[in-house]
């Protein structure tokens, strides 16, 4: 039932560890590809936004790696990193090795342009228009880049940090003591 | 005439044109939910459709962003409705793996049952609509008294049936009653012939499989690029199901097969859904039959041993100190989680419900990001009805399952 199961000592030696995902990576990339780390099973990195493509490329067409399912594209929003504000994360998924990993490239927030994945994955077509409509990341050469969940006339991102859930000039409840202040 | 007298103005190049604009939906009785494809029609065949969404979306990324774990919960019933105690335990064991929590054997069997009766009621809500949308409208009236019964047992468990914020972390919040047992027990017993009976109205139908046979059809390769996942995904031909792939809640303990199509037409999608009814159905009588096995004190445990986490009884909380603590600490969000990064899936009716929680270490998630599948392959949409009939259009929508709180977040 699952593809891959190892019956042989042939696959075990052949199975795609994180490990040899990072080697085939730093092999390729070098330098430009780096943060590599392990949490909870799943590799994790990082490159340069200008070569989110390059990498998305490689991982998809590499034979060995072949990480050619799309899993999940968001964006996170770290206010305090100065010129990394933001971040574009990649869950891709290899289904006949069944292994995972995220792969992340970061953004200053005054010119968010990342290069859009939309040509190697239909998939990630709307999911880069939610990034945008929430994060306001420029995906450069989105065929369609425009709002998709909030109304065309909104002019901001509300997922970003700067935009609290609650008033915070409330002055009748104090939430210093409870969670996030 | 004069400009004067002229009532309705029409967009410029509208008397020209060769093709008829179509709005279906936001709210038409054939979207089934609340979106909108304005298609362009030559005659009945489709030559174009923009899909719009975002009706009822409610912003559950950013309130996540407020709430402590447990309070998130309700915020995943509103995503696939239809399923909502998949999302629930989905959202459990995503908390339960960031937080390291191992939940005893019987806690996940208890899941497994409550998993798969909510993709029974899924799919089944799922197929009959297909049969509505083709013009049968008995099966649809017919299987509801037994989704109703699902929702009974949900009613038994937890209080509530569609919105059921279902279980807590580490656990549920309660042991299951008698009552839960024995509907559970009658669930068994008599849906099998039901969904025989289901069956034969449509599978061998004559007009259902002239309807269904090649309308919407989606290669496997396509399917994957546009993340297909679920049901539409292996109609198509490929076996990806979570279940199989990340065991989750000892999933690994059973037996099942994952039922696959070939064309990843609206027929296929119809006869996977169907089989795999049966499967769960199969994985119940299992889960059922190994509760049964748990003997003395263990057949009555139903959550784990987190007290930070899980809340204690409400008698005590009255009686005795360190329950008290807990439950202050736990409902006044003075129990921070740890730091990390995680991604965990379960399979929801629909596909793969993924979870990506970052915590830096506070009571809310940093960010929390939900991977809803009809989100993803509701794009391929177009691609999928350009050149069919608007009949058929109707029919695909139904048969992929679109549920638009689970699309609008």
């Amino acid at each position: 039932m699952l593809p891959g199961t190892p019956d042989d000592l042939n696959l075990i030696e052949m199975a795609l560890t994180n490990e040899r995902i990072q080697q085939r990576l730093t092999e390729k990339f070098g330098d430009l590809v780096f943060g590599f780390e392990e949490s909870y099973g799943l590799l994790s990195f990082e490159a340069a936004k200008e070569n989110n493509l390059k990498v998305l490329q490689f991982l998809n067409d590499d034979e060995e790696l072949g990480f050619r399912f799309l899993t999940d594209l968001c964006a996170v929003n770290y206010p305090d990193q100065a010129g990394r504000e933001l971040a574009v994360v990649y869950h891709l998924h290899n289904l006949a090795e069944n292994v995972r990993l995220r792969f992340k490239v970061f953004t200053n927030i005054q010119t968010p342009d990342v290069f859009t994945a939309s040509k190697l994955f239909n998939s990630a077509n709307w999911m880069e228009r939610e990034t945008y409509d929430f994060f306001g990341v420029n995906f450069v050469g989105h065929p369609n880049l425009k709002r998709i969940l909030n109304v065309d006339e909104m002019d901001y991102f509300p997922m970003r940090k700067e935009f609290p859930l609650e008033d915070q000039t409330r002055v009748d409840k104090d939430d210093e003591m409870f969670g996030r202040g | 005439m004069t400009e004067h007298h002229q009532h309705i103005k029409l967009p410029e190049g509208s008397i020209e044109k060769q093709t008829t604009t179509l709005n279906v939906g936001p709210t038409h009785p054939a979207t089934h939910g609340v979106f909108q494809n304005i298609m362009e029609l030559d005659g009945e065949r489709i030559v174009s459709t923009e899909s719009t969404v975002g009706y009822i979306h409610r912003a559950f990324e950013k309130i996540a962003e407020r709430r402590p774990l447990y309070q998130i919960t309700p915020l995943t019933d509103r995503l696939n409705y239809c399923s909502s105690p998949i999302n629930n335990m989905g959202w459990h064991l995503t908390c339960e793996k960031l937080l390291n929590v191992k939940t005893p054997k019987r806690v996940d069997y208890l899941r497994v049952i409550i998993m798969e009766l909510a993709r029974i009621a899924d799919h089944l809500i799922c197929n009959s609509i297909v049969g509505v949308d083709t013009g049968a409208y008995t099966g649809f009236l017919y299987v509801m008294q037994y989704r109703e019964l699902i929702y009974e047992i949900y009613e038994e468990v937890c209080g509530s049936r569609l919105t059921t914020n279902i279980g807590r972390i580490g656990g549920f919040e309660r042991n299951f009653s008698n009552t839960a047992f024995t509907k559970l027990e009658k669930f068994l017993k008599e849906y099998p012939s039901v969904l025989k009976e289901f069956e034969n109205l449509f599978t061998r139908n004559r007009i259902f499989m002239d309807r269904t046979m090649g309308t919407g059809a989606i290669s496997a390769e396509r399917a994957m690029n546009y993340g297909f996942t679920g049901p539409n995904l292996r109609a198509a031909g490929v076996d990806y199901d979570v279940r199989v792939h990340a065991p989750y809640s000892s999933y690994e303990d059973f037996d099942f097969s994952i039922p696959v199509g070939k064309t990843g037409d609206n027929y296929d999608r119809f006869l996977v859904r169907n089989e795999e009814m049966w499967q769960s159905l199969g994985i119940i009588q299992q889960a059922y039959q190994k509760i049964q096995e748990f003997k003395g004190e263990e057949a009555e445990v139903y959550h784990a041993n987190v007290p930070e986490y899980y809340l204690p009884k409400k008698e005590d909380v009255y009686t005795k100190m360190e329950a008290l603590i807990w439950h202050f600490k736990i409902i006044m969000g003075e129990v921070d989680m740890p730091k990390g990064e995680v991604y965990h899936s379960v399979e929801g009716a629909n596909g793969e419900l993924g979870f990506y929680l970052i915590s830096d270490g506070g009571r809310a998630p940093f960010r929390l990001h939900f991977r809803r599948p009809c989100f993803i392959y509701y794009q391929a949409y177009p691609e999928l009805v350009t050149g069919g009939m608007l009949s058929d259009a109707i029919v695909t929508m139904s048969s992929l399952n679109l549920i638009a709180g689970e699309m609008d977040a």
